[in-house]
């Protein structure tokens, strides 16, 4: 065994009471705070339950048209909701997208400034990889619980914890295309006087649009895939029938409701990628590389 | 061309740039007498320019020639400062341009000086009008009118037709002419050109020096002109500066250069050079008064010029602006002329000559 070299009880017991006095000191201000993600998470899903689901199904496939003006893509779309819609989870799934939507908006009004300011200062970047490391790596359990804590149980957590492992490859692509914009189409702008922001607006932006939107993919499939684990502390949805499944031992349920997240992440995952293609045939960014 | 506009639009006094960590205990060390090999063995700096002067005259095509390192590129982006100097002064028109504000600076880029780049520097998400507009744009011209601009420089430079491209549909030739109206249309006096040929095909380039050339003719800019490529230097230049290792090695006329090189590094580039092309009739010509002759050229003429006339003619007249004889010219002075400047080392080159034959 590892010698004891120092007493780490009140280390321990420091954390905890740390916490404990967030909580009880902080609490409601912190919930305040949270508040306008919970108006934003409760009004998408309203406007999902309350919109018909043949309204839906055609405004998803008409999209997927649009992305690829190919069959192949909408009668996947259409297949994968009537699935939905037939195996009777059509409600879980708009929840589920209401939270998937809610996180992906938060984590691109956070993480694309992040990504900006990462871009244009080493030391900023510095700064927030370990960070984003961190948040990518640590088990999401770690912490979702000080987060129940403070919020309480229900959807404040849950949307928490999906945006905070949701954000890094946001982030990280932004920061990412960013910087690999050409620096001699760079420097042509520079040449002709241009300030920072018409730089960051006017070129930068739209010639890392590709990676940027591939990182917003990233970021729906992650919040996907943090479903589950959201439902355990009171999200609802796909991943409540999940647990539930499991808690019941009705394997049936579980693998239903389980292929009823995989169905939405294709619908979501097929979308937005087909979006990314047209934008990069668009912006020529393989042409501008070379 | 050699009109008597001796206006100095650029002037560089002694800009030093070195590259490194800490550039002006370099710059002190140098001064000290430290050679660049030294410095940059034991400090880790590299001197990008040595003490360069240099002034541009208003209305001339000035060429900075020198291989790749000789800090060329480095130069001329000291001009709009999108590099800063370590030591030296810069001014256009007499306007200090390193004692400009972040907002003069802008200004200053906006309105005076327009660049063209070796990389061309496109836009790629922008059609081929939106790139040519692009500085009028930046500088806050409105649409309609920063369009119709445009469109009339798109003409100009032979690209009718291709306004709604993209600049990935065009060739490497096609997209430079994008690049060279781009920095037209915003009108400036002063035109920045970084190796702006260099990446093109060598039938492409020839004629896009042409086009420069006559472009320039009705347009009358001050063009700061970078190559490493010796013909082409005198092609275009009414200027030559020759530079290596960041220091200015000879400035000239650029017959003055390919008649009177100022030491080896230069009279090596000069050997290989179309001196037919580099020699104009004026410096060879009998001075004088003379018979007319039944042909003639203008004194801007070049030896390669005439060369075909003698076919025909024994003697070229050789004439002023004004259409008066000034002097004339025979087959024998222009093949002398050549000659002599073209000797290497007859010893070597005739026994070669004789095996051949």
């Amino acid at each position: 065994m590892f010698p004891e070299l120092i007493d780490t009880r009140p280390l321990r017991r420091g954390v905890d009471d740390a916490l404990g006095w967030v909580v009880t000191n902080w609490g409601s201000a912190f919930e305040a705070a949270a508040r306008p993600l919970l108006l934003l998470l409760n009004a998408i899903e309203a406007l999902l339950v309350a919109t018909p689901w043949w309204l839906i199904i055609t405004l998803l496939t008409g999209i997927a048209w649009l992305a690829t003006r190919r069959w192949p893509l909408p009668a996947t779309v259409l297949v994968s909701l009537l699935f939905l819609g037939v195996m009777d989870l059509w409600r879980d799934a708009m929840s589920t997208t209401a939270l998937m939507i809610a996180a992906t908006l938060t984590a691109i009004v956070i993480s694309i400034p992040v990504g900006v300011w990462m871009s244009r200062s080493a030391r900023v970047r510095q700064f927030f990889t370990p960070v984003l490391d961190l948040m990518q790596t640590l088990p999401s359990f770690v912490y979702l619980i000080p987060t129940v804590m403070i919020f309480g149980p229900g959807k404040i957590p849950a949307l928490i914890a999906t945006i905070v492992y949701a954000a890094p490859p946001l982030v990280r692509l932004t920061d990412l295309g960013l910087r690999s914009v050409d620096p001699a189409v760079m420097e042509a702008s520079r040449a002709f006087g241009t300030s920072p922001t018409q730089r960051l607006l006017g070129v930068q932006i739209p010639l890392a649009l590709p990676t940027i939107l591939a990182g917003i993919n990233q970021t729906t499939m992650m919040a996907l895939a943090m479903v589950v684990i959201a439902s355990m502390i009171g999200a609802g949805g796909l991943g409540y029938q999940v647990l539930q499944g499991i808690g019941r031992l009705e394997v049936s349920r579980g693998l239903f409701a389980g292929l009823g997240i995989v169905v939405l992440a294709i619908v979501f995952d097929r979308i937005t990628q087909a979006f990314g293609r047209r934008l990069q045939a668009r912006v020529g960014v393989s042409e501008a590389r070379t | 061309m050699t009109t008597m506009q001796t206006d100095t639009a650029i002037a560089m006094t002694g800009v030093t740039k070195i590259f490194g960590p800490a550039p002006m205990q370099a710059f002190t060390a140098l001064q000290g007498g430290m050679s660049k090999a030294e410095l940059q063995a034991e400090t880790g700096h590299v001197v990008g320019l040595d003490g360069v002067s240099m002034q541009v005259a208003r209305g001339q095509i000035h060429v900075v020639m020198g291989l790749s390192g000789s800090g060329k590129s480095t130069l001329i982006r000291h001009v709009n400062r999108l590099i800063e100097p370590t030591a030296g002064d810069i001014s256009v028109y007499g306007t200090n341009v390193l004692a400009m504000s972040l907002g003069e600076l802008r200004e200053y880029r906006r309105t005076r000086v327009a660049m063209v780049f070796q990389k061309f520097g496109l836009l790629p998400h922008r059609s081929v009008v939106d790139n040519v507009a692009y500085g009028l744009e930046v500088r806050g011209v409105a649409r309609a009118e920063r369009e119709a601009e445009a469109r009339k420089w798109i003409e100009i430079v032979g690209l009718s037709g291709y306004e709604n491209a993209r600049p990935r549909q065009l060739s490497g030739g096609q997209q430079q002419r994008v690049g060279l109206a781009r920095a037209l249309a915003l009108d400036t006096d002063i035109i920045l050109m970084d190796e702006a040929f260099s990446a093109l095909d060598p039938l492409i380039r020839s004629g896009m020096q042409d086009q420069l050339v006559s472009l320039q003719k009705t347009l009358n800019k001050t063009i700061l002109f970078i190559t490493h490529d010796f013909d082409e230097a005198l092609k275009i230049g009414d200027r030559v500066t020759v530079l290596k290792d960041g220091a200015v090695q000879q400035e000239g006329a650029p017959e003055e250069i390919v008649l009177n090189p100022a030491n080896e590094h230069i009279e090596e580039f000069v050997r290989d050079v179309n001196k037919a092309r580099a020699i104009r009739v004026r410096t060879i010509m009998d001075v004088g008064e003379s018979e007319p002759c039944s042909i003639a050229v203008p004194a801007e003429a070049r030896c390669e010029d005439v060369l075909p006339l003698f076919a025909e003619h024994q003697w070229v007249g050789v004439l002023d602006a004004s259409g008066g004889q000034i002097g004339r010219i025979t087959a024998r002075r222009v093949i002398g002329a050549l000659a002599r400047h073209g000797a290497r080392s007859p010893s070597v080159a005739s026994p070669v000559l004789e095996a051949a034959s």
